[in-house]
C-alpha cells in the first residue's frame, strides 16, 4: 500500500468521562476504499467524528498527509480536503436540492474542481430533476444521494461515508454503491463505515473491524473469512496479514 | 375618509416597524437567537445618533453612513464576545444573557443620556407633508417606509441568492451538519447579527427623527419586533414586513377608535393571529 493520506495513531476519544476509543491505528490511501464494520456501539462513527474534529483530539491522533490535523474544527479539515456524508444524512431542511449542493460548493477544499453539478447530476440523474425542490420532500433514497452530491461537491480527498446504506431498499442501496468506484477511480480515498458486511467486503479494498472501541481486525476485504468477521464482530481478538 | 387615512398612516408606521423587526427576523426568525436586548440597541443607537448629530450638526443623511457602520461593528461584536458562547439548541442561555445585557445597557444609557427623551434634528424633514385632498402624508415616513421595502428586498435577496445566505440558513437549518460542510457557523453568525445590527443603524435614526426617544424606551421597541416578526411568520423576512404592516394598521385603527386604545388594538391583533394562524401569515405549520 502506498503512503497514507489520512492516518489515525493511537487515538483514543471521550464523550465526558466514558472513553468511547481505545488506541485506534487507522489508515487509507490516495484512491482506495476502505470499510469499518461492527455492532452497533463499536465506536464507528466516534472514529469518523474524531477525525472529521467533531469530537476533540490530541493533535498527533490524526494525520492528514502526514501533518498533525487532530482537533482541528470541522469546517477546518473539509478545507483540507476530509469530507462526510454523515449518519442520517443531516440535510439542510427548508433549502432545495441545489441550494444544499450549493453550500458544497461555496465552502469546497482550494486547489480541486474535480466534482461540479453536471458531474455529480451525471452520478445520480434524479437531482438534476428534483433539483429545485425542498429536499425534505425527496424519498429517503434520494436524500442520501444528495447527502453524497453534496460531501463529493466539497472536493474531498477523503470522503467518509457514516452508514449510506441505512433505512434505505436494497435496488436503492445498489444504486448508491454503484457510483463509489467512479469516486474512488478519481483518486479520492473512501471510508465507508456499513453495518451490512457482505456489502462491505464487497464494495472494499480492505476492511477493519471494531468492537467496544478498540479495532479487532484488519486485513484485505478479500482475504478475510466470514469466520474471522464473525469472531471479530462478535468477541475474540483475531489479526488478518 | 379616517378610516382611508389611519389606513395609510398605519402603512407608514409598518415601515417604521418592519425596521426594527428585520434584524429580529433574521437573529430569531433564522438564527433561532432570542435578544432581548434588540430594542436596547436601537435606542442605543439612536442616543449616540442624537449625540453626534448634536456634536457635530450632522444632516440625517450623514448620520446614517456614519451610525450603520457603527451598528454593524456593535452587532459582530456582540455575537463574536458573547451570543456566540451561548448559542445552542437550548434557547435559554441566549435569553439570560441577552437579558443581563439588556438590563446593563439601559442603566449605562441613563447614566450618559439621563431619563431626558431625545430626538434627532432633521432640518425640518420630519414636518414636510404632502396634502391628497383631506390626508396629510408625511414626506419621513415616506421615505421609512421605502427604506424598509428596499431593506427587506435586499435582506431577502442575500439570504437566497448569496453565498452567505446559503451558509446562514444551513447553519440554521442544522448547525454542526453546516460544520461538517465546510462553514465555520460563528464567523457567519457574527456576520449575520452584524447585519441585523446594522439594519437597527437605520431603524434608529428613522425612529429619532420621527419621534423621541429615552433610554427606558427599548422593551417597547422589542416587543414590537417580537410581534411583528411572529404575526409575519418565523423564518420569513417578507413575513416580518407584512407582520409590521398588520401591527402599524391596528395601531393607526386604534388610535382612531380611542387614542388610548391604538397600542392595545396592535397587541390583541397579535393575541388573534397567534390564537387562529399560530405559524403566522407566511408561516409554514
Amino acid at each position: 500500500m502506498s503512503a497514507p493520506l489520512l492516518s489515525t495513531h493511537g487515538l483514543q476519544a471521550f464523550y465526558g468521562d466514558f472513553q468511547a476509543l481505545f488506541g485506534i491505528d487507522f489508515e487509507v490511501a490516495a484512491g482506495e476504499v476502505v470499510a469499518l464494520i461492527g455492532a452497533n456501539g463499536a465506536g464507528k462513527s466516534t472514529l469518523l467524528n474524531a477525525i472529521m474534529g467533531a469530537i476533540r483530539v490530541a493533535p498527533d491522533m490524526v494525520r492528514l498527509d502526514g501533518a498533525p490535523t487532530g482537533g482541528a474544527a470541522p469546517h477546518v479539515m473539509v478545507a483540507k480536503g476530509v469530507g462526510i456524508v454523515p449518519e442520517g444524512r443531516r440535510l439542510f431542511t427548508g433549502m432545495s436540492v441545489e441550494d444544499n449542493l450549493r453550500v458544497a460548493i461555496d465552502h469546497s477544499a482550494g486547489g480541486n474542481d474535480a466534482w461540479t453539478l453536471e458531474r455529480v447530476y451525471a452520478l445520480f440523474p434524479i437531482l438534476k430533476d428534483k433539483r429545485r425542490d425542498l429536499v425534505q420532500s425527496l424519498s429517503g433514497g434520494q436524500q442520501q444521494m444528495v447527502a453524497v452530491a453534496r460531501a463529493l461537491l466539497n472536493q474531498p480527498r477523503v470522503l467518509l461515508c457514516d452508514e449510506i446504506s441505512l433505512g434505505l431498499a436494497p435496488k436503492v442501496i445498489n444504486e448508491i454503491y454503484a457510483a463509489i468506484p467512479s469516486i474512488s477511480d478519481a483518486g479520492t480515498a473512501i471510508v465507508l463505515v456499513e453495518q451490512d458486511v457482505g456489502l462491505a467486503k464487497k464494495a472494499s479494498d480492505r476492511l477493519y473491524c471494531m468492537l467496544e472501541g478498540k479495532v479487532t481486525l484488519t486485513g484485505k476485504s478479500a482475504d478475510v473469512s466470514r469466520e474471522d468477521i464473525s469472531a471479530a464482530y462478535f468477541g475474540a481478538g483475531h489479526a488478518v496479514a | 375618509m379616517q378610516w382611508l387615512d389611519a389606513l395609510i398612516q398605519g402603512v407608514l408606521l409598518g415601515g417604521l416597524y418592519a425596521q426594527y423587526a428585520l434584524g429580529m427576523a433574521l437573529m430569531f426568525g433564522v438564527m433561532r437567537i432570542v435578544n432581548i436586548s434588540h430594542g436596547d440597541l436601537m435606542i442605543l443607537l439612536a442616543l449616540v445618533g442624537v449625540s453626534l448629530a448634536v456634536s457635530f450638526s450632522l444632516g440625517p443623511f450623514v448620520l446614517l453612513v456614519l451610525l450603520v457602520p457603527i451598528a454593524a461593528a456593535i452587532g459582530y461584536v456582540l455575537q463574536h464576545a458573547v451570543l456566540n458562547r451561548v448559542v445552542s439548541q437550548d434557547p435559554l442561555p441566549s435569553i439570560i444573557a441577552t437579558f443581563g445585557l439588556s438590563i446593563a445597557m439601559q442603566n449605562a444609557m441613563l447614566q450618559i443620556w439621563s431619563a431626558d427623551t431625545r430626538s434627532i434634528p432633521g432640518g425640518g424633514i420630519e414636518q414636510a407633508s404632502w396634502q391628497v385632498g383631506p390626508i396629510f402624508i408625511g414626506v419621513l415616513p415616506v421615505i421609512v417606509l421605502v427604506v424598509a421595502t428596499a431593506l427587506t428586498g435586499g435582506l431577502d435577496a442575500v439570504l437566497r441568492f448569496s453565498k452567505f445566505g446559503r451558509a446562514l440558513r444551513a447553519s440554521a437549518a442544522d448547525v454542526e451538519a453546516a460544520a461538517l460542510t465546510g462553514i465555520n457557523p460563528k464567523a457567519v453568525y457574527a456576520w449575520a447579527t452584524a447585519l441585523a445590527v446594522g439594519i437597527l443603524g437605520f431603524a434608529a435614526v428613522f425612529q429619532g427623527l420621527r419621534s423621541t426617544v429615552a433610554p427606558s424606551d427599548g422593551p417597547a421597541q422589542l416587543i414590537y419586533a417580537f410581534e411583528a416578526v411572529i404575526i409575519g411568520g418565523m423564518g420569513s423576512v417578507w413575513g416580518a414586513f407584512m407582520g409590521s404592516m398588520v401591527l402599524g394598521i391596528s395601531q393607526a385603527i386604534g388610535f382612531r377608535i380611542s387614542p388610548g386604545f391604538g397600542i392595545l388594538a396592535g397587541h390583541l391583533v397579535f393575541l388573534a393571529v397567534l390564537a387562529v394562524r399560530p405559524q403566522g401569515i407566511f408561516g409554514r405549520s
